[in-house]
C-alpha cells in the first residue's frame, strides 16, 4: 500500500513536471525591444503593396470581393484541413470586431510571432510561419495601410477543430519546430538584389510555400522540399512545382513566370486556375519589377522532384 | 453466365473507351481554344505586332469552338475519371458550371461581334476572357500530378 501510495506521488510529481516543462516550452514568445525599434514609423502606400504582395483580402474579404469591397475585410472565409475548418477573423479596421484598437506591437506580435493581443497563440492557418521573414519595416507599412481600411462590424465564426488542435497552447511545441525568421533558401555573396527581393515576396509577404510545399502529418512545412508541389490542402488535386527542375514549369522562363502572374496565361495560353486564381490577381497589382524578382528567385532556387504522388490511374473499367 | 460476364466486361470496356473519347475530344477543344486565345495574348505581350486581321480569326475561331460546347454531351457523369482534369464539382453543381459555360458563350460571341480595332480594345477583349477562363477553372478543374 505504502508503495502504490509513494508511486503514485511520484507519478503526480512527474506529471506535475511535464506539466510544468510543457507551459514553460509554450509559453507564447513575443517580439523583444529591438525588433520593436527596427519596425520604424509605417507608410500606407508602401503597405498597400505588401496588403497585394500577401493577398490578404484572398481570405479575409468576401469571396470573390471586387474593388471597394476587396478592402471590407469581415473574414468568414473558410479553409477547411485535415486539421478541421478554420475560419478567417475580422480584420477590417473596426476597434471591437475587428483590429483597429490593436498596436503596432500588437499587430507586429501577430505577423511574425503569431501572437494574439491578449498572449495567445495564433494558428498557422494565417501564415505567419512565412510573415515571419517578412522585412519589420514591410510590417509596420502594412499596419499603417490597414489603418486606412474601412471599419466592419461583425465576428466571424470561431475555427472548429477537433482534439488535439483546439488546444491553442499546444502551438507553442509546433513554433518552436517551425517558427523562424531565417530565410529558407541561403544565397551565397554576390547573389543580385533581385533574386533577393523575389525572396523576401516569396518567402515572405507571398508565403507561397505555404501551398507549393508539402507538409509533414502535424503540418510542418518540408523545407527539404521548398516549393516541391503538394497534394492541395483542401479541395483535392495537386499544388504544383515551381522549382527550377520540376516538370511543371521547367520549360518556362523568368518572363514567362512574370507574365503569367501578371495575366493569368500560362506559355501555353492556358489560363491560371484553382486557388492560384486569387493569387493571381494579388500579383497583377505588383509591379512589374516586383514580379520579375518573383521570378528571378523562382530560378535561382534549389531543384527538387514533386513533393507529390504521381497521379493514381484508376484501373479500367 | 461467362457470356454475361464477357459482354458486361466488354460493355465496360466500351464505355471507358467512350469516355475517354469524350475527354479526348473536350481536351482538343480547349486545346484550340488555348491556341486562338495565345494568338490575342502574344499581341498584347508584345511579342508580335497588332494584327486586326489576326484577332478578327482568333476570335471567329474561339467563338465557333465555344458555342458549340454542349454540356451533357462533352461532360456525361462518370467524365471526371482518368486522364482529366475535371474536377466532381462539375457534377455535383451543374447549374453553376452550366452558368459559367453560358458566360464564357456570352463573353465569346461578344468579342467576335466586334473584334478590337486597336491594342487598348484587345487588352480589355483578352482581360475578359481571361477572367471567364479563369473563373470556370478555379471552380471546376483540379489540377493533377
Amino acid at each position: 500500500m505504502a508503495i502504490l501510495r509513494k508511486l503514485a506521488i511520484t507519478a503526480l510529481a512527474l506529471g506535475g513536471a511535464g506539466a510544468a516543462v510543457f507551459w514553460w516550452l509554450t509559453e507564447p514568445e513575443r517580439i523583444g525591444p529591438d525588433a520593436m525599434a527596427a519596425l520604424g514609423t509605417g507608410d500606407a502606400a508602401r503597405g498597400q503593396r505588401i496588403f497585394d504582395a500577401g493577398g490578404c483580402a484572398s481570405c479575409h474579404a468576401k469571396p470573390k470581393a471586387e474593388g471597394e469591397a476587396r478592402l471590407q475585410l469581415a473574414g468568414g472565409g473558410e479553409l477547411k484541413t485535415q486539421f478541421g475548418t478554420f475560419v478567417a477573423p475580422n480584420i477590417s479596421s473596426d476597434p471591437t470586431d475587428g483590429i483597429g484598437a490593436w498596436s503596432l506591437e500588437d499587430f507586429a506580435n501577430a505577423m511574425l510571432k503569431g501572437v494574439s493581443p491578449d498572449g495567445q497563440h495564433l494558428y498557422p492557418a494565417f501564415p505567419y510561419p512565412s510573415y515571419a521573414r517578412m522585412n519589420p519595416a514591410d510590417v509596420a507599412d502594412l499596419y499603417t495601410f490597414m489603418k486606412t481600411v474601412p471599419p466592419v462590424a461583425g465576428r466571424a465564426p470561431e475555427h472548429s477543430l477537433g482534439f488535439p488542435f483546439n488546444v491553442r497552447r499546444g502551438l507553442g511545441l509546433w513554433k518552436l519546430l517551425y517558427l523562424s525568421d531565417q530565410p529558407v533558401v541561403a544565397f551565397g555573396e554576390g547573389t543580385s538584389e533581385q533574386v533577393l527581393l523575389g525572396r523576401a515576396l516569396v518567402e515572405g509577404a507571398g508565403h507561397c510555400g505555404e501551398c507549393h510545399t508539402p507538409r509533414n502529418p502535424i503540418g510542418g512545412t518540408a523545407k527539404a522540399q521548398w516549393l516541391a508541389g503538394a497534394v492541395a490542402a483542401e479541395g483535392g488535386g495537386t499544388v504544383p512545382n515551381i522549382t527550377p527542375g520540376g516538370a511543371d514549369i521547367s520549360g518556362w522562363s523568368e518572363s514567362d513566370i512574370a507574365g503569367y502572374l501578371e495575366t493569368g496565361f500560362t506559355p501555353e495560353f492556358d489560363s491560371v486556375g484553382g486557388t492560384m486564381v486569387e493569387v493571381q490577381k494579388n500579383m497583377a497589382r505588383l509591379s512589374p519589377e516586383d514580379r520579375a524578382a518573383i521570378a528571378a528567385y523562382l530560378k535561382a532556387i534549389p531543384s527538387h522532384p514533386n513533393g507529390y504522388p504521381a497521379q493514381q490511374q484508376k484501373p479500367a473499367g | 453466365m461467362r457470356k454475361y460476364v464477357l459482354a458486361i466486361s466488354a460493355l465496360a470496356l466500351a464505355t471507358t473507351a467512350a469516355l475517354a473519347d469524350v475527354i479526348a475530344d473536350r481536351q482538343a477543344v480547349m486545346k484550340d481554344n488555348a491556341k486562338q486565345v495565345g494568338v490575342l495574348v502574344k499581341m498584347v505581350k508584345g511579342e508580335a505586332q497588332f494584327d486586326a486581321a489576326a484577332v478578327m480569326a482568333a476570335l471567329t475561331a474561339l467563338n465557333d469552338n465555344v458555342q458549340k460546347i454542349d454540356v451533357a454531351a462533352s461532360f456525361p457523369a462518370g467524365s471526371d475519371q482518368g486522364d482529366t482534369t475535371a474536377s466532381p464539382k462539375i457534377w455535383e453543381d451543374a447549374a453553376g458550371f452550366q452558368a459559367q459555360v453560358d458566360k464564357f458563350k456570352e463573353v465569346a460571341a461578344a468579342a467576335a461581334a466586334a473584334p478590337a480595332q486597336d491594342l487598348d480594345a484587345l487588352k480589355a477583349q483578352v482581360g475578359a476572357i481571361g477572367q471567364t477562363c479563369a473563373s470556370c477553372h478555379e471552380a471546376f478543374r483540379v489540377k493533377k500530378g
